[in-house]
C-alpha cells in the first residue's frame, strides 16, 4: 500500500486543521461563545449541523487515497513492488467494495435482472433474447421467490447491527454530555438514524444495488456516496480561496479609502459586471486547453482530474470575491469612524496593528455567514457547471454529472428514475442541511437581526 | 438627474474597458494563439503551416499589442487587440469560429430569449409577492414557520431538477404541453408556458422568502405600530400601509435584472430548445468559439451596468427622499 496525497487531500485537511484552530482561539471570546450557543441550543441547529458533520465526515475519509500493491505473478520473483493504477480511499474500505461490483448495463433498484434483453441461450442451448441476470445481485438465493423475504430479513438484521453500532458510538457521549444544556439527544437521534442506514446500505449492498446500476453498470448508491467528498469539497475549498482576496482587498478599501478605495471598487465592478457562468466557462476551458497541450504532467489519471478540480475551485473563487469584497468594504469604513479606532490612532498605534486588532475582529462574523451561506451555492452551482460541461472530471464521481448522464433517460420506457433519485436525494440533503444551518449561523452572528430580535 | 446619468455613463466606459482587457487576457495571453488553433484543428493535422493558416483565415496573425512593422497609427490598429477587443466598442462583433456574423446572430436571437424571460421575470414577482403576503398575514403562527421551512425546501433543490421534473410530469406524464422547442409563427404560448412555469416555480423559495423578510421589516415600521394603534384593521395595515412601501426595496432590488433579461436563461433555453442568447452561449461554450463569448461577456457587462444605473434612477422616482448628486 502507498499512501497518495492529492491536493484537493492536503487542502482539505489544512483547512480542518485551521477551523480547528480558529474556533479553539474563539473560545475565549465569551460573546462569540454565547453566539454559537444560540445556535446550538436550538433542536434544528443539533439536527443540522449532525447533518452537515456526518456529510464532513464521509468527505474526509475519502480523501485519504493510496494505491493497493499489487500481487506478483506467480513464480516470479521480483524485489520490486508494483502499484495499481488506481487510486483507492478508506471510504471505499469501508462500504465492502461496493463500487468494484458492475454490472453489463441498467438494471432497477434491488433487481435481480438486468434492464435491457440480450441474446442468451436457454437450457437446450437454443437462443433467446431475454433479461439476463446480474452478476452480483441475489447470487446467494436458491430461488427468485424469496427475493423479498430475503431483503426484509437482511434489513431487520442490519437494522440491529446498526442499533449495537449506535450504542457504541453514542453511549460514551451520552456519559459525557447528559448533563449539557445543549439538546443533545436530537443529535444522538440523528446519528444513530445515519449510522443504521450506514450499516444497512453496506451490508444489503453485498448482495443488491439498492439504488440500481447506471449506463455503465456502476454501482449508483456508490456513485451518490461519491459525490459527496466533491460537494463538499467545493464548497468549501472555493471560499477558502476566495476569503483571502476578499478580506486583503475588502479591509485596505474601507481602512486606507482614497485611491486604493477606488481601484479595490473598481476591480470588484468590473469583475462584478462580467456574467458569472462565461467567465467561469472561459477560465475552465482556458485551463482544460493547458492540460490538454501538457499531457504528462501527472502520473495517474486521478490527479488529473484533482488538478481540474482544484483549477475550478480556484476559478470559482477567483471570479466570486466581490460580494464579500463589497461587505466588508463597507463595514470597515464604518468600524474605522469608531472611537476606538480614532483613538488608536491618536495614540499613535501602526495601521498594521490597528486592521489586526480593531478592525479583522469585527469582521469575522460577515466571513462566518458569507462561509456558511455560499456553502450551499457552491454544491448547487457543481451540479449546473457539470451540466455546462465545466465541472469537475467526469472521472470523479459527482452528483452534476450523475444527473447529467441521466436527464435523458426520464424519457425512456419504463423510465430510468433511480440515477436522478440518487443524486437528488443526497443532495438536497446537504444543501437543506447547509441552508437551515446558515439561517441559524445568520441570526445569531447579524447584529441587525440579533437586535430585532431583542427589540421585539 | 441628467449630469448624474451622464457622469454614471462616463463611469462605464473604464469598467468596460477593464472587462475587455481581462477578457483579452484570458484568451490570448493566457491561451496564444497557436494553442487555440491547435485545440480547433485536432491533434491530427497540426503541421506549422496548417496554424498558420488557421491564424491567417481568422485573422490572429497579428501581434498582440504592438505592431512594429506598420507606420504611425496603424502600430495599433494592425492588432489583435484592436481587431478583436476595441471594435467591440463599436457593436462590431465580427464573425464567430465557424464564419457567422455575430451581430446578426444576437439580434435574432434576442426575441426568444426575451419572450421566456420577461413572462418568467413578471409572473414571478407577481406570484412571490402575493406568497410572501399571504405568509406574513400567519406571522408568528405554526403556519408561518411551516412555510419558512418550505421556502428553504423548495431553495435547496437544485434548478436542473425543477427542469427535468416539469418536463416530466407537465409533458411527458400528463402530455399537456410539448417537451421542447420553439415555433415563431401560430402557437408561441404552447411552447412558453413550461419554461416560464419551471422558471416561476423555481424562484418561489428565494424570493417569497426574501420579500417576507423585507414585509416583516416594514411591519416592525413606528408608522405601522401607529396605525394599529388608531385602529386599523390588519388587512388595511397590510395592503395600505406595508405593502406600498415594501414595494421600494422590491423595485429597486429586481430592476438590475431588467436588462439581463434580454440574455435568457442558459439552463432553460438548453432544456427546452429555444433558440435564445443562452443557448447560444452554451452552444459557443461546447463548442469552444471563444469569438462568440467574448462578445456575449462584453453585451453581459454592458447590461448590467445598464441596471445599476437603472436602480439607481428608480431609487429616486419610488423614494422621493432620495436625490441623485
Amino acid at each position: 500500500m502507498k499512501p497518495v496525497i492529492l491536493w484537493s487531500d492536503a487542502l482539505i485537511y489544512l483547512l480542518v486543521i485551521a477551523l480547528a484552530c480558529f474556533f479553539y482561539q474563539l473560545r475565549k471570546d465569551p460573546q462569540t461563545r454565547e453566539r454559537w450557543a444560540e445556535v446550538f441550543s436550538s433542536r434544528l441547529g443539533m439536527v443540522t449541523f449532525t447533518v452537515i458533520a456526518a456529510y464532513i465526515a464521509v468527505a474526509l475519509l475519502d480523501s485519504l487515497h493510496f494505491r493497493r500493491a499489487l500481487d506478483n505473478p506467480e513464480g516470479v520473483a521480483v524485489e520490486e513492488v508494483f502499484y495499481d493504477n488506481k487510486v483507492t480511499s478508506v471510504f471505499d474500505l469501508l462500504t465492502g467494495g461496493m463500487g468494484e461490483r458492475f454490472e453489463r448495463t441498467y438494471s432497477a433498484p434491488f433487481a435481480l435482472i438486468s434492464f435491457e434483453k440480450e441474446n442468451l441461450k436457454d437450457a437446450r442451448g437454443n437462443d433467446i433474447r431475454d433479461y439476463p441476470p446480474l452478476r452480483h445481485a441475489g447470487q446467494h438465493l436458491a430461488d427468485p421467490s424469496q427475493h423479498a423475504a430475503d431483503i426484509l430479513g437482511k434489513t431487520l438484521t442490519a437494522l440491529l447491527w446498526g442499533l449495537l453500532l449506535s450504542a457504541l458510538l453514542i453511549g460514551p457521549q451520552w456519559l459525557l454530555l447528559r448533563r449539557s444544556r445543549y439538546p443533545w439527544h436530537y443529535s444522538w437521534m440523528v446519528q444513530a438514524m445515519i449510522f443504521c442506514g450506514g450499516v444497512w446500505m453496506v451490508s444489503l449492498s453485498r448482495y443488491y444495488h439498492i439504488l440500481g446500476t447506471d449506463l455503465g453498470g456502476a454501482d449508483v448508491l456508490y456513485q451518490s456516496l461519491k459525490g459527496i467528498r466533491t460537494g463538499v469539497l467545493l464548497g468549501t475549498l472555493a471560499t477558502l480561496i476566495m476569503l483571502p482576496i476578499a478580506v486583503t482587498l475588502g479591509v485596505m478599501a474601507g481602512y486606507f479609502k482614497g485611491w486604493v478605495d477606488d481601484v479595490v471598487q473598481y476591480l470588484y465592478t468590473t469583475l462584478s459586471s462580467i456574467p458569472g457562468i462565461l467567465l467561469i466557462a472561459a477560465s475552465v476551458l482556458l485551463f482544460q486547453v493547458y492540460i490538454d497541450l501538457n499531457p504528462d504532467f501527472f502520473a495517474v489519471g486521478m490527479e488529473k482530474a484533482d488538478a481540474k478540480f482544484i483549477a475550478l475551485c480556484f476559478i470559482l473563487g477567483v471570479t466570486s470575491w466581490s460580494t464579500l469584497c463589497r461587505l466588508i468594504r463597507a463595514e470597515t469604513l464604518k468600524i474605522s469612524q469608531l472611537g476606538y479606532v480614532q483613538a488608536a490612532h491618536a495614540f499613535g498605534v501602526s495601521h498594521t496593528r490597528i486592521l489586526a486588532r480593531h478592525v479583522l475582529p469585527n469582521v469575522v462574523h460577515i466571513i462566518l455567514i458569507t462561509f456558511v451561506l455560499d456553502f450551499s451555492a457552491l454544491v448547487l452551482a457543481e451540479a449546473v457547471l457539470s451540466y455546462i460541461g465545466v465541472g469537475v472530471d467526469p472521472s470523479m464521481g459527482s452528483w452534476g454529472n450523475m444527473i447529467n448522464g441521466a436527464r435523458s433517460e426520464l424519457s425512456r420506457e419504463p423510465t430510468i428514475w433511480w440515477t436522478l433519485t440518487g443524486a437528488f436525494f443526497f443532495m438536497f440533503a446537504l444543501v437543506l442541511a447547509a441552508n437551515l444551518f446558515s439561517d441559524l449561523v445568520r441570526d445569531a452572528f447579524d447584529p441587525r437581526t440579533s437586535l430585532r430580535r431583542v427589540e421585539a | 438627474m441628467f449630469a448624474y446619468i451622464v457622469r454614471r455613463l462616463l463611469y462605464a466606459i473604464p469598467i468596460l474597458i477593464g472587462v475587455n482587457l481581462l477578457t483579452f487576457t484570458l484568451f490570448f495571453v493566457v491561451n496564444s494563439p497557436d494553442d487555440m488553433a491547435v485545440s480547433q484543428l485536432g491533434d491530427k493535422y497540426v503541421t506549422p503551416e496548417a496554424i498558420e493558416n488557421w491564424k491567417q483565415k481568422n485573422g490572429y496573425d497579428k501581434p498582440l499589442f504592438l505592431n512594429p512593422d506598420a507606420a504611425g497609427a496603424a502600430r495599433l490598429t494592425e492588432t489583435i487587440f484592436f481587431d478583436k477587443s476595441v471594435r467591440l466598442f463599436a457593436f462590431d462583433f465580427g464573425r464567430s469560429e465557424s464564419g457567422r456574423d455575430i451581430t446578426s446572430d444576437v439580434a435574432t436571437r434576442m426575441w426568444p430569449s426575451l419572450a421566456v424571460a420577461l413572462p418568467t421575470f413578471i409572473v414571478g414577482i407577481g406570484v412571490n409577492i402575493c406568497v410572501a403576503l399571504m405568509v406574513v398575514m400567519f406571522h408568528g403562527t405554526r403556519l408561518d414557520r411551516g412555510a419558512v421551512f418550505l421556502f428553504v425546501a423548495l431553495m435547496s433543490i437544485s434548478y436542473l431538477f425543477y427542469i427535468i421534473g416539469g418536463q416530466f410530469l407537465v409533458a411527458k406524464t400528463w402530455r399537456l404541453v410539448p417537451i421542447s422547442g420553439f415555433h415563431a409563427e401560430g402557437q408561441v404560448w404552447k411552447f412558453l408556458i413550461l419554461p416560464v412555469l419551471v422558471g416561476v416555480v423555481a424562484g418561489i423559495g428565494a424570493g417569497a422568502r426574501w420579500y417576507r423578510t423585507l414585509f416583516l421589516e416594514e411591519a416592525n415600521q413606528d408608522y405601522v405600530r401607529t396605525a394599529r394603534a388608531k385602529g386599523c384593521s390588519e388587512l388595511t395595515i397590510l395592503f395600505r400601509h406595508i405593502l406600498p412601501n415594501a414595494l421600494i426595496p422590491i423595485l429597486t432590488g429586481v430592476v438590475v435584472l431588467i436588462p439581463s433579461l434580454f440574455m435568457g436563461s442558459l439552463l432553460i433555453e438548453s432544456f427546452f430548445g429555444i433558440p435564445g442568447l443562452g443557448s447560444y452561449m452554451l452552444d459557443a461554450i461546447n463548442s469552444q468559439d471563444f469569438a462568440i463569448v467574448r462578445s456575449m461577456v462584453f453585451i453581459g457587462s454592458i447590461l448590467y451596468i445598464l441596471g445599476l444605473i437603472l436602480t439607481d434612477i428608480s431609487y429616486t422616482w419610488a423614494d422621493p427622499r432620495v436625490r441623485l448628486s
